[in-house]
């Protein structure tokens, strides 16, 4: 395969559908909730009865604006929506709404990173549409059922240029995706339930060769993980061909997740003519420049810019940053933490180490943590200021401030007496006795063997129950083991 | 003996005990029994009717007072406009055992000014005809002679007002269906501009053309029923913003002095009777000695009127009657089909009549690859043109007149088999749907076949209150005779 690999290159584009978290559908005031019982989001609008008609809900074109503005596209001011006609049980007015001639957002890119190397994936445009209903063809053996919750949901659809050259690309372009929705709130990003959809069209060239080769799209792709397994799988299966002298045609094929490879659904797109038109019941829409400024405005802080922010103004490393700014809301539980000290770095070490561990061990979001960013301030700054070291704090103190939260950590570190000790006559006579107990090693640190301090200061530690300061210790061992005796 | 000449006569005897609302609605019910051959109803919801008639006759003796401005008014809907709870079919079989599941804006309006609704009217299929020959529920006869037809799409809307049957009705004009049958039946009928009444609940033929429209006897009583169902509505997004003026205020504009414009190509068209020219030409010297500046324009453009209109209605048809497939209501093919297109085919075939075929199928050819820029595209150029060509005559004149159709109603059958011939008396309605603006035919004339024959009036985008006023003052001059 690397031999193939070095002859080959794959060109891959996605087209990424997410639904938005607004309250209502995409023209009507149905709820888009996920999970509710079988039809019953669905008024007269949602079902297409005679006579009803669409209004635009302005949330989610401010959600489609706000997407683009986070993937630097150009925003187009004089929209209308198209219609998209074609016949589906689950379409429930024959057509579809959706922006055909003018996506509201053109252009743009999204940065990604792959084994360390950056690079931006082109897009082509953002558009908004409704979603179809839910064709569900396993409840009943005679009939397939629709569930017209769905229908009007609205989705904007994020299509790439040619621009991804392997499935890792398509991997992390993904998963900035997912980020990228979830942190400016338009989409929960959640696959398994389908807010988010991805579609992959793959080709297969030779290198150095400009012309794309025949494309294969697939479909049914409902993790990052099964779309990165498919493209490898469809990348593999069409240099094969291509090697073996086979033609590819163009084709929709279905990903299996139980094997890990795609089946074909029907060949080359059976020539489906969807006569767009402009859509009559909805006037065409002007967006001032204004309004577009007010949602640039009320955008977060994306995820780019508290890295390099982090980065440059805190001083944390790439990967201290970037493991911050996984999430939105751990992102601003830092910037939170850090409006209380400035142990930058302490702050990250303490976000990124032992919060996290606790929210995964417990399965908790931090948007439910009890501790409020001031207290993780407090409770850090008791380490920096000597006062409690950090394994103790960090699992015994932290703990007992998430069962106590209404407590101070000072309090709680006195209660539970784990405070350090830096007191020389208290300390003086742990040291003493440390060093009682280990003659041998005493004579053998004297020899030069100065790696033991260590041990004398573990079992120092130990004697203290943790509570002596570990400097102070080794200061005072050393006076001890250097002097004259 | 009940009668009625106005609204504004009417709430007086009722206000003077000389009437009251079920004496109304009970005339009218008798009404429709002895012209039940006319076939202008579907449906008459005759208890309903004397129920809600009875509970507007009590809230009056209560409260001394008329429940709104349309208190106890008799209407009828054209069976393309919902009411919730009742049936809806579009005139087609395809929705022949549909009940609509919520109201129209306009229902909702009617009711909250105290109309009484008393039964739905036949029409064209999908409000697709001009003849009212495309209804699968049979034609409706034009009740100043039964073997003539009484126009359409909207026919059983005309003939309910012509024949008594009802105060006034509402029909819906896509291209002439409001003002055709009234210039057939000799009554008036009024298409607003484009977006004056909200479309919500009113089954859609063409989006981009079609319009609720207002038939009566009286202007007056045109006026005030626009008050109350024009204006803005949430649910429908295209309707004008605008507020609305004074609709009744604006017929006392007495003595007012028009500049009116006339295409000089409609008057002079080789398809126009004859008899119908002389009348107008003649009429035309009559505003003239009545001061109104009565003025030729050139209107090159006559013969692609009817092309644009049909290519652009039929692509947006093609569309909008998609949703009828058998799949969440309406008529659904049993089970001897062999796959879901099958299934479509069947229900589709069986549901929809010839014409609305015949429609679907124009509009899914204009819109098709391949065909769309030689059609669709270039329609769409041609109603551009029409509308800057409108907005140029509007800068001059008041309004621009013109026949309502190009001649006097006639005999059922007669047309039926040449669908070309039958889009063509369509040539001179079809100019206000293309360019939005508001539209009337005035009964203003008869021809010597005895069929009456009217006189349509256009005004600018927005204008509703000049055409009212102008009507009027038509009407006026020509009861001057």
């Amino acid at each position: 395969m690397s031999i193939l690999s070095n002859k080959y290159e794959a060109v891959i584009g996605l087209e990424v559908h997410a639904q938005l978290a607004t309250k209502s559908k995409l023209f009507c005031g149905d709820s888009i909730a996920f999970g509710a019982e079988p039809n019953t989001h669905v008024s007269p609008i949602t079902l297409g009865h005679p006579g009803t008609l669409p209004k635009t809900n302005k949330k989610a074109v401010e959600y489609a604006i706000m997407m683009g503005i986070a993937c630097h596209c150009e925003i187009e001011k004089d929209n209308f929506f198209a219609r998209k006609n074609y016949f589906y049980p689950d379409l429930p007015k024959g057509y579809q709404v959706s922006q055909h001639t003018t996506p509201i957002c053109k252009g743009g890119h999204i940065a990604i990173k792959t084994d360390g190397v950056a690079r931006s994936v082109q897009l082509n445009r953002i558009h908004l549409e409704e979603d179809a209903g839910k064709s569900i063809h396993d409840i009943d053996d005679d009939y397939t059922c629709v569930d017209y919750n769905r229908a009007g949901t609205p989705l904007i659809e994020i299509v790439t240029e040619p621009d991804l050259f392997s499935a890792e690309e398509a991997y992390q372009y993904l998963t900035e995706v997912r980020r990228l929705v979830r942190w400016i709130g338009v989409c929960d990003g959640n696959m398994e339930e389908g807010s988010l959809r991805c579609d992959a069209n793959v080709s297969v060239r030779l290198k150095g060769e400009t012309k794309l080769g025949t494309k294969v799209e697939v479909k049914n792709l409902n993790s990052i993980r099964n779309v990165k397994t498919a493209i490898e799988h469809e990348i593999d299966r069409m240099t094969h061909m291509l090697e073996n002298g086979e033609t590819i045609i163009q084709q929709t094929r279905s990903f299996d997740a139980g094997s890990n490879t795609t089946f074909a659904i029907r060949d080359k797109e059976e020539a489906n003519d969807y006569r767009y038109f402009a859509e009559p019941d909805l006037p065409p829409f002007h967006l001032q420049q204004s309004f577009i400024d007010s949602i640039k405005q009320a955008l977060p802080a994306l995820p780019a810019a508290l890295m390099g922010k982090y980065e440059h103004e805190f001083g944390l490393s790439e990967y201290d940053a970037a493991q911050l700014c996984q999430e939105k809301e751990i992102a601003e539980y830092y910037a939170a933490v850090t409006a209380h000290t400035n142990h930058y770095k302490a702050a990250a070490n303490w976000i990124n180490g032992p919060v996290k561990h606790y929210l995964n061990e417990h399965k908790i979001h931090i948007s439910s943590f009890v501790l409020k960013p001031a207290q993780i301030a407090d409770l850090l700054l008791l380490v920096e200021e000597g006062k409690v070291n950090f394994s103790v704090a960090s699992v015994k103190l932290l703990h007992a401030m998430i069962a106590e939260h209404h407590k101070t950590a000072l309090q709680l570190a006195t209660a539970l007496n784990l405070l350090q000790v830096s007191d020389a006559n208290e300390l003086e006579t742990w040291v003493s006795t440390a060093l009682e107990r280990m003659p041998d090693k005493v004579k053998e640190y004297r020899k030069g063997k100065k790696g033991l301090i260590g041990l004398f200061v573990g079992e120092v530690k130990k004697l203290s129950k943790g509570k002596a300061d570990p400097k102070v210790v080794t200061s005072l061992l050393e006076e001890k083991l250097n002097g004259a005796d | 003996m009940f009668s009625f000449s106005t609204i504004k006569d009417y709430h007086i005897a009722l206000s003077n005990g000389h009437t009251n609302c079920v004496t109304a609605v009970s005339f009218y019910i008798k009404q429709i029994e002895v012209n039940s051959h006319l076939n202008a109803f579907l449906e008459v919801y005759k208890e309903e009717a004397l129920e809600r008639a009875a509970f507007l006759d009590l809230f009056y003796q209560k409260n001394n007072a008329l429940s709104g401005k349309l208190h106890g008014v008799v209407v009828a809907l054209k069976d393309v406009i919902c009411y919730k709870g009742h049936k809806v079919s579009a005139s087609s079989r395809i929705l022949e055992n549909y009940t609509s599941i919520y109201n129209a804006t306009v229902v909702d309006r009617l009711l909250q000014e105290g109309a009484i609704i008393i039964g739905r009217n036949n029409c064209d299929e999908f409000a697709m005809g001009s003849s009212n020959e495309n209804s699968a529920f049979g034609s409706v006869l034009n009740a100043a002679d039964n073997a003539r037809v009484p126009g359409g799409s909207s026919g059983g809307s005309a003939v309910s007002v012509q024949a008594d049957l009802c105060m006034l009705s509402l029909g819906s004009d896509t291209g002439g269906s409001v003002r055709q049958p009234a210039d057939f039946c000799g009554i008036i009928g009024m298409k607003p501009g484009y977006g004056k009444i909200s479309r919500y609940g009113l089954i859609a033929y063409a989006s981009s053309f079609d319009q609720i429209g207002i038939f009566a006897k009286a202007i007056e009583d045109v006026a005030v029923t626009l008050q109350v169902i024009a204006g803005e509505d949430e649910f429908d997004s295209t309707v004008s913003t605008i507020p609305l003026p004074d609709y009744p205020d604006a017929l006392n504009s007495n003595g007012k002095k028009y500049r009116i414009a006339y295409f000089r190509q409609a008057l002079d068209h080789p398809g126009l009777d004859g008899e119908i020219a002389t009348v107008i030409k003649e009429y035309i010297e009559l505003l003239r000695e009545q001061g109104h500046v009565v003025e030729p324009v050139e209107f090159d453009l006559l013969d692609y009127v009817v092309p644009a209109y049909y290519i652009l209605t039929t692509a947006e048809a093609s569309s909008n009657l998609s949703r009828f497939d058998g799949i969440k209501y309406g008529y659904a093919a049993k089970d001897d089909f062999d796959d879901l297109t099958d299934f479509y085919k069947q229900s589709r075939s069986a549901g929809f009549g010839a014409e609305v075929k015949r429609r679907i199928m124009l509009g899914t050819f204009v819109l098709s690859a391949g065909y769309y820029d030689a059609y669709f595209t270039k329609a769409q150029k041609v109603r551009r043109i029409l509308f800057d060509k409108t907005q140029e005559i509007f800068k001059s004149y008041n309004a621009i007149i013109s026949p309502t159709v190009p001649s006097p109603a006639f005999r059922i059958g007669e047309k039926s088999s040449d669908p070309i011939e039958m889009f063509l008396a369509d040539i001179f309605t079809v100019f206000a749907n293309l360019t939005g603006i508001p539209a009337i035919s005035v009964p203003l004339f008869k021809h010597s076949n005895g069929m009456p024959f009217g006189l349509q009036a256009m005004t600018a985008f927005e204008d509703e209150a000049t055409l009212l006023a102008l009507s009027k003052e038509l009407i006026a001059i020509n009861n001057h005779l």
